[in-house]
């Protein structure tokens, strides 16, 4: 038992599960743009993720008669790609939603997401259905194995920091004080005249991109992607629990808690891996509970998450 | 090809009738504590499979288990509104509404967890549906709409007639003026939680009759529920009954009629979509609902 | 004897203060009048009474009790009854189930009250079962007084209940105001149409951001130059 619990703690510092950890907050680096900056309530974030990814994809992958494409071109144009066309989704979205209050748009977005899903997983000329894609080229790959997620992981690591200071920046900006004054009292803002639609479609379109990255970076990591990967668990609310449970608001409180709660999901599995099979999938579902438990434990008791939002540039929320 | 619309009118009617039951519980609980219930499909799961541990526990038939499973289900909503949603009544509602996706995820694995993942049926066997003019339907299906009829009748005595039902309806309409008024507010949220739950747990019951039980059973019929709740008009008990019935009736319709007018494709794979599609209209074009409400 | 007692109230709605230094007093059987400019506190100042606007400073005894901090619930079970300025109806419920949830604290039988309440307007009674949302402002007005009478209230208090009114309707919620007053109740209202309001009122406060400027009987005030000067238009 204890060397299980010390191999699970050991595990949780391979660069594999690093790097999941890294594009998690990729994700949630997006979402805080949108809920944390502006108090916009996308629960579709598994609709851009899927976008970046399934773009991602099929601009990389070698030609194929499985889906459209592949284009076989580099993954640096992919990733690109990704970004264009979540944030190009966003737009469209966004264009009809943006007005919408809050927990209206909770639901307008989640629709969205899973008519994303029920696309990629019903138009097999498009996405190979429920297949999915595989093959999908990897930056490192003459590596071995080890070295190839190490590496990743750099490559993740880095992205996160450089998002991280550029959303800061853009926080810390006009353009970000503005949102916060949308955020907070969004009657007063609204008086300031049309700019508001404008600033709101801004950071959705933003955030949504950010997440589409995210979703390339997944999918040039682990190789395949298939709808399933965008249910709303994975693809949307535990994303949401790692942005409140880390803080919303600011950027580092999205990464701690992506790193904080994929830990405690990963660590979870270490420690599952010794029942017997047969009981796998109880045990994957007991996990999401306790998920959803953080989630709830940390709305009672820590409501503005671990590393709230700093006082000086960001006012408490209410 | 009449016959065959009809068809889908009836299939249409069905599933509306499994939505009403839900949307009835979303709408009073969205109007009197302001938020949209996630959790609300997997209240339908949970009760549809407490019947199914009734009836193994038991070897009781399905109407026996019925009550089990909506009074199991109503004390589920009960210990989650007093472990978690009243702790949280005075923030903003928005964190009630984060919460109850958090609520949904753990009933939804609980489900998992206790019952499995598979797929499984409360009776198996296939009966033959009955036929007229041409019409088929089953048995339990014919059930399931008197019940849902029944339901209904028995809801409005209780919201037109009673002196609780009147006030839930108050407070529906106006939480904060119910308030002062001097309404007890308190004993209002504990009957929605009654009446939502236990009408949950009938339609769960209802659908997992007519289909399979399985996990997703709720989640998958959330957003035709949210739909039939904005198109009814948030807090309008009768409403969400109308709006049920447009968005089982439309949904069915438009995954089946390209069929009878000969396609060669279908939008069965895209119900969800087309539920949808209905409902953001609807969010743009009047927020209120279709007959007026609030906003 | 004073019913109301309401003395230095401080306090808003989380930044400044709205209220500071309001008092308010209400005798037993007083019509009492609220004026002052848009944005003064006076609407505040009534939530602050019945519990809706947090008070950091300052006292409410009515009746011989101290009933600083009670909710709006608390203070209609000891018939302090409050009728806000928008949003006092439940516009879904009939005009009967209106009243009826207006005697929601009342465990005895009430039909004696309501048909109290339907004599006093009696469009009511002949609209009972009509939906309160689809009546006039005015009547919808009386629906929002009617339902704060039917616990039998002490001091009513009514914020604006003429506002948007016509003037045949405003005169003639200000008469039922007289004749509720003679019911034996008192009554404290904020009022727009100040002189009309003034005329009927045995006294009147004019506050002015959030403190009391003038306090003097209804027909004073009215003939008051400088109040008459800032709000009654001449
Ligand atoms: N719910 C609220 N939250 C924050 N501030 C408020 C709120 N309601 C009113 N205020 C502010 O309090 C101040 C006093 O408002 P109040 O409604 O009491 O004025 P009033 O005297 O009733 O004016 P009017 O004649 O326009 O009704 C105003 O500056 C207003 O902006
Ligand atoms: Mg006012």
């Amino acid at each position: 038992m204890m060397e299980h619990v010390g191999a699970s703690l050991i595990y949780l510092l391979d660069p594999f599960v690093l790097a999941f950890a890294g594009i998690y907050a990729v994700m949630a680096l997006g979402l805080n743009v949108q809920w944390g900056y502006t108090g916009q309530f996308n629960i579709g974030v598994a609709g851009f993720f899927a976008a970046g990814a399934y773009t991602s994809a099929i601009l990389t992958t070698a030609p194929t008669d499985n889906h459209l494409g592949g284009f076989a071109l580099p993954i640096v144009i992919g990733l690109a790609g990704a970004v264009v066309v979540s944030g190009l989704l966003a737009l469209l979205i966004g264009l009809i939603t943006i007005r919408l209050r809050e927990d209206y748009l909770a639901i307008a977005t989640i629709g969205l997401a899973e008519i994303i899903r029920l696309t990629l997983k019903n138009e097999d000329w498009l996405s190979n259905g429920t297949r999915g894609v595989f093959a999908i080229p990897h930056p490192f790959q003459g590596m071995p194995a080890d070295e190839r997620n190490l590496a990743y992981f750099v490559l993740v690591a880095v992205v996160v920091v450089g998002l991280y200071l550029l959303l800061e920046r853009a926080r810390r900006a006009p353009w970000g004080r503005a949102l916060r004054a949308l955020r907070e009292r969004e009657s007063a803002a609204l008086a300031a005249g049309k700019n508001v639609d404008r600033f709101r479609l801004e950071a959705f379109v933003l955030g949504s991109a950010v997440m589409g990255l995210g979703g390339g970076l997944y999918a040039h990591f682990a190789g395949f992607i298939s709808p399933e990967v965008f249910e709303p668990m994975f693809g949307t609310f535990i994303i949401w629990v790692m942005l409140i449970v880390g803080g919303a608001g600011n950027g580092k409180g999205a990464i701690l808690g992506a790193f904080v709660i994929w830990w405690l999901y990963t660590f979870t599995t270490g420690l599952i891996s010794l029942a017997p099979v047969k009981y796998a999938t109880q045990l994957g579902a007991l996990r999401v509970m306790l998920v959803g438990a953080v989630l709830i434990a940390i709305l009672l008791w820590r409501p503005d998450g671990l590393l709230p939002e700093s006082r000086d540039v960001g006012g408490k929320r209410k | 090809m009449l016959t065959d619309i009809l068809q889908l009118l009836i299939y249409g009617i069905l599933l509306g009738s499994v939505i009403a039951l839900s949307a009835v519980g979303v709408s009073l609980i969205f109007g009197i504590l302001r938020f949209a219930h996630f959790a609300h499909g997997d209240l339908m799961t949970a009760g549809a499979y407490f019947a199914l541990f009734f009836m193994t526990a038991t070897g009781a038939s399905i109407w026996l288990a019925f009550p089990f499973a909506v009074l199991a289900a109503i004390l589920v909503a009960l210990a989650f509104d007093r472990v978690v949603y009243r702790r949280l009544r005075r923030t903003r509602p928005v964190i009630l509404l984060i919460a109850s996706i958090g609520v949904a995820f753990i009933l939804r694995n609980a489900v998992l967890v206790i019952w499995g993942p598979d797929i499984t049926v409360y009776e198996s066997g296939i009966k033959p549906p009955m036929r007229f003019l041409g019409l088929r339907i089953k048995e339990d299906q014919l059930i399931i709409i008197i019940g849902t009829v029944l339901l209904v009748i028995l809801l409005s005595l209780f919201l037109q007639r009673t002196r609780m039902g009147k006030a839930m309806r108050a407070m529906a309409d106006d939480p904060d003026l119910a308030r002062i008024t001097g309404i007890d507010t308190d004993r209002v949220i504990l009957w929605t939680w009654v009446i939502g739950a236990g009408l949950a747990a009938a339609g769960g019951v209802f659908l997992a009759l007519d289909t399979r039980l399985q996990p997703t059973l709720g989640w998958d019929i959330l957003l035709a529920i949210f739909a039939a709740t904005i198109l009814g008009g948030i807090g309008k008990p009768y409403g969400a009954i109308a709006g049920a019935m447009v968005v089982g009736i439309s949904a069915e319709l438009g995954a089946g009629l390209p069929g009878v007018f000969g396609a060669d494709w279908s939008l069965t794979s895209y119900k969800p979509a087309i539920t949808f599609l209905l409902m953001v209209a609807m969010l743009l074009w009047r927020p209120q609902g279709l007959v007026g409400g609030r906003a | 004897m004073t019913l109301l007692a309401a003395e230095k109230l401080r306090g808003g709605y989380g930044g400044a203060d709205i209220l500071n230094g309001t008092t308010l007093r209400v005798g037993a059987s007083e019509i009492v009048v609220i004026v002052g400019p848009n944005g003064a506190g006076k609407s505040t100042a009534l939530k602050a009474l019945v519990g809706l606007v947090s008070l950091r400073e300052g006292r409410i005894i009515f009746g011989d009790e101290e009933v600083t901090g009670l909710r709006a619930d608390q203070l209609a079970a000891r018939k302090l009854c409050y009728v806000p300025q928008e949003k006092n109806v439940f516009a879904s419920l009939t005009v009967q189930e209106n009243l009826e949830m207006g005697a929601f604290l009342r465990r005895d039988d009430f039909s004696a009250r309501m048909e109290q309440i339907f004599d006093l307007f009696p469009v009511l009674k002949e609209r009972r079962r009509q939906a309160a949302g689809t009546m006039s402002g005015g009547q919808r007005q009386m629906v929002a007084i009617g339902r704060a009478l039917m616990l039998e209230p002490r001091l009513l208090l009514l914020d604006e209940p003429t506002a948007g009114l016509s003037p045949k309707f405003t005169e003639m919620i200000f008469t039922k105001i007289v004749e509720i007053n003679t019911m034996g109740v008192a009554v404290l209202m904020v009022e727009q149409n100040a002189r009309d309001a003034l005329a009927i009122a045995h006294r009147g406060y004019v506050l002015v951001m959030g403190q009391n400027r003038f306090e003097d009987t209804g027909p004073a005030l009215a003939a008051n130059p400088e109040v008459a000067h800032m709000f009654l238009g001449g």
